[in-house]
């Protein structure tokens, strides 16, 4: 993202705290017992703490998942999505449908869910990348919308507007996953996940195409990048990413419905990528738990959260649009 | 019902629809010729619109009655009110993301659009409101078809507000440096056009139509709603691009083929209507991908 609000004094003679922040990422002897002691702490929070607060943390983690897919789509190729909730509707819709109508076991729903993803992903990218960013944008909100409707309207596989109840639990080496600590540490697991394969594609050669892409399109067409297929990989991880969430999210709720995948859902996906700062790992964390720990906090203003949520947003672009993650200097 | 019979109804069906296709759409389609801009909060507006419109009338119609002189003075204010919210918006949201990079404007629209949809949904409580009025079912019966008085104003007050936007865009000085703008913004400030001005009044067009819409949609079904502006937002926006986005007669051709095309598309048998919304999106989808410059666009030649 190119930052266009006026560059900042660079005499700072004191280390403010987004420095500190920086160097304990960035620093490379600081970095690894950083992370230790982030994860070791992560891991004993179930010891110490009630389950109202897992659950938000659980919550957390799941849209951490989604911030750091839609970031792949949005930050680092630089393409607006819509519609991303659609992703995470076909993940929980292939594990409730094939749960329940099927009775399949949920471990293998996922490699369902996987294929099912890349197939949304291809289907929806596929045509509609040739196009203009601001065209794709609003093609995203038509798909959201189409597979929202679908869902209520297909009444026989996907139980209509009520949608699928009593998705069973996955069972992990006997043990069945049926309380917030299970899930707690299960989305923690695709956090970390999430986290590394972000991590590993922003540094890779197609990370570099995707950053190339979104600076210069032409220029990076003129270099030999092939834009319209980096674009599709780019859709399709982040509909993996949502897919996966998705199984997961249906096995934890045991419920799910078309009302869970508004294009609201979206929008507050976006939300926390931008606020976070688009394309930065660290900043999808900071984001997703904003935006999750926000309502929480502020119990009162309930029903104006998105409204507040979206003079943020404005506020965000016009003044702060790298996010509240610090910019990193070199 | 004869087939006959049929197709004239879904024809007037088609036209009260499409006119508020095509209104919505203008307002899309003038933005993004002017400053290439998706304005995702066009939608609202238009909903925005109604509810203004409802609120000015139930404060006239002690004076003026809740019948057309009534309507049609409430219209005309909101159509004002709202166009200057249009401008506020552009003033305070858009103005400032110009030179910005496109993602930025994209995504300050998608906050617009959640303030305005979200902050009518906390006023009214997410209820449906009923938009009354002393209209009733009037009209011209032939055989089995029945049209309404206020299904025929509705057409004529949108061709009437089509054909005086026509005269505006071609024949006033104002309109002439819209289209000189939407050509090159650059060269029309050397010339000494106040660009900031001409956006800002191509806003308060855009929004004036858009809440002529509202109201018209909020008289015609009787209920307004917060919800009301979202698919028409991407209706109207499907409307744009078929007609070719960014050409003004190409949005009320657009809007018009829309509305008729959905009209009539529900009446096959496995369409639908729990289905419309999926057969506009997909016709939004296929155009996009095979003809992207719609009926009447121009194909752009991109420079670097």
């Amino acid at each position: 993202m190119t930052n266009h609000s006026p560059p900042t004094a660079i005499a700072v003679k004191k280390p403010g705290l987004e420095e500190r922040l920086m160097s304990l990422l960035d620093d490379k002897k600081r970095r690894y017992p950083t992370y230790a002691v982030l994860i070791a702490g992560t891991l004993l929070v179930p010891f110490i703490s009630d389950n109202y607060i897992l659950e938000i943390l659980a919550n957390s983690f799941f849209y951490i998942v989604l911030c750091l897919g839609l970031n792949i789509v949005v930050g680092f190729a630089g393409l607006l999505d819509l519609g991303y909730a659609a992703f995470f509707a076909v993940g929980a819709y292939t594990t409730g449908i094939l749960t329940s109508h099927y009775g399949w076991n949920f471990w293998l729903t996922i490699p369902a869910a996987l294929v099912f993803s890349i197939m949304a992903g291809m289907i929806i990218g596929g045509p509609t990348l040739r196009l203009r960013s601001d065209y794709l944008a609003i093609v995203t909100l038509g798909f959201g919308e189409i597979t929202r409707i679908a869902a209520r309207n297909l009444k026989d596989i996907s139980g209509g507007p009520s949608g699928l109840i009593g998705i069973s639990r996955p069972s992990f080496f006997g043990l069945e996953l049926n309380q917030i600590q299970h899930y707690y540490y299960a989305f923690f697991i695709l956090v970390l996940l999430a986290i590394f394969v972000s991590y590993r594609l922003q540094h890779s050669r197609l990370g570099r195409a995707w950053q190339y892409v979104r600076e210069d399109e032409d220029a990076a067409e003129a270099m030999g990048i092939n834009r319209v297929a980096i674009k599709l990989y780019a859709y399709v991880i982040g509909a993996v990413f949502a897919g996966i969430a998705g199984c997961f999210f249906a096995a934890k709720m045991t419920a799910i419905s078309p009302d869970s995948f508004q294009f609201m859902q979206s929008a507050t996906i976006l939300m926390a990528v931008v606020l976070g700062g688009m394309g930065k790992i660290p900043g999808m964390v900071v984001g997703a738990l904003a935006l999750v720990l926000f309502p929480e906090v502020f119990r009162e203003i309930g029903s104006m959260r998105m409204l507040v949520f979206g003079v943020m947003l404005v506020t965000m672009m016009i003044f702060r649009p790298q996010g509240i993650w610090p910019e990193r200097r070199n | 019902m004869t087939i006959f019979d049929i197709t004239i109804q879904q024809l007037v069906n088609g036209l009260i629809l499409g006119s508020f296709y095509t209104l919505v759409a203008l307002g899309y389609s003038m933005v993004y010729g002017i400053i290439k801009l998706l304005n995702f909060a066009h939608g609202d507006i238009y909903m925005v619109g109604a509810f203004v419109g409802f609120t000015i009338l139930s404060f006239l119609s002690g004076i003026l009655g809740d019948e057309w002189t009534g309507i049609l003075a409430s219209m005309v204010l909101a159509m004002i009110a709202v166009g200057f919210l249009g401008v506020f918006i552009q003033r305070i949201a858009y103005r400032p993301m110009l030179s910005a990079p496109r993602l930025s404007i994209l995504i300050t629209a998608v906050g617009v659009s959640l303030v305005l949809f979200n902050g009518v949904m906390a006023a009214t409580y997410g209820e449906y409101t009923a938009f009354n009025t002393g209209l009733d079912y009037e009209g011209i019966t032939m055989g089995h078809i029945h049209i309404t008085y206020t299904q025929m104003v509705m057409v004529a007050a949108t061709a009437l507000l089509m054909a005086t936007l026509h005269l505006f865009i071609s024949r006033t000085i104002y309109g002439k440096a819209m289209r000189a703008i939407s050509i090159d913004m650059d060269a029309c400030r050397l010339m000494g056009i106040d660009v900031n001005k001409i956006i800002g009044l191509t806003f308060f067009v855009g929004s004036a139509l858009a809440a002529a819409a509202g109201v018209m949609a909020g008289v015609y079904y009787g209920s307004i709603h917060f919800f009301m502006g979202f698919v028409i937002g991407l209706k109207a926006f499907t409307a744009a691009v078929i007609g070719g986005i960014g050409s003004i007669p190409g949005a009320m051709l657009g809007g018009l083929v829309l509305g008729l095309l959905e009209a009539f598309g529900t009446q096959i048998p496995w369409i639908g209507s729990e289905w419309k919304d999926v057969f506009a999106f997909g016709l939004l989808i296929l155009l996009l991908i095979f003809k992207p410059t719609g009926i009447l666009g121009r194909t752009e030649i991109e420079r670097m």
